[in-house]
């Protein structure tokens, strides 16, 4: 067998590279756009302003099998003022949602936490709907070493 | 398989006083992605709601998807006005309902 040369064993590793690149996008693309979907039905077409919210993620999960999530929003909380609804949803989950957290005026602070499964690195959005029937949005990205959905 | 939910939460509080709650509910949460070794998809089971009420109202529910991680954590808070009970309900794919109760003393 002849012996690839330095330059083709190059070139070759190029295109395996975009190849799985391009795999990856659009797989990527359609999860996002599902995501998207998932949003327009939760604000039901308003565009959400982004801030108000923080959330809490590790930069880096190691295990994509149980990633810790905190959700704050800053809102008073009061019986004619708060924050109704928060939807999670993971861009590059097979399945983009997550969670949807409901509250009320008795809930005392808008915040709330939980444990995740993501697949991949990807981006995590949530949008917050408050009884005034504002929507506030923010997002973070978290690196994933190894997935968590089976496979 | 009604294994018992853990929770968290003060026995006593102030009158206004904004109490933080903790559950942990021991549950397998199958995504359904997974595959078994034959290659056939573990059909899904997950715990798809949870709710906590306080004297019958609302404070806190959430819906919850496959992307879940294994025994659903769920931390969150509730403002105490008056002594009462706390309930937690938590609903399966399969219909089952595991509920807990826990008494607060608001002085």
């Amino acid at each position: 067998m002849r012996q690839l040369s330095r330059r083709a064993t190059l070139a070759l590793s190029a295109g395996a590279a975009a190849l799985t690149l391009t795999g990856w996008n659009s797989s990527a693309f359609a999860a996002a756009k599902e995501a998207a979907d998932d949003i327009a039905k939760f604000t039901g077409g308003k565009t959400a302003t982004p801030g108000k919210i923080s959330i809490e993620l590790p930069e880096i999960a190691e295990n994509g099998n149980t990633v810790p999530l905190a959700v704050t929003v800053d809102a008073p909380m009061t019986a004619d003022n708060y924050v109704s609804d928060i939807l999670i949803v993971a861009e590059g989950n097979p399945n983009p949602g997550v969670a949807t957290f409901h509250f009320s005026a008795m809930s005392g602070k808008a915040e709330a936490s939980t444990r995740i499964r993501l697949a991949t690195t990807q981006n995590i959005v949530v949008v917050a709907k408050t009884s005034k029937g504002e929507f506030f949005t923010a997002q973070k990205q978290v690196k994933v070493t190894i997935g968590g959905c089976g496979g | 398989m009604a294994e018992k939910p853990r929770l968290k939460l003060p026995k006593e509080a102030k009158k206004g006083d904004v109490i933080e709650i903790k559950t942990l509910m021991p549950h397998v949460m199958e995504s359904g992605q997974r595959k078994d070794k034959d290659g056939k998809a573990v059909p899904r089971k997950i715990i798809n709601k949870f709710a906590c009420e306080f004297n019958g109202k609302p404070v806190f529910t959430a819906n919850l998807e496959p992307a879940i991680a294994a025994n659903p954590y769920l931390q969150f808070s509730a403002k105490v006005e008056e002594s009462g009970t706390f309930k937690f309900t938590w609903t399966d794919d399969d219909g089952s309902v595991i509920t807990a109760e826990e008494k607060i003393t608001v002085s």
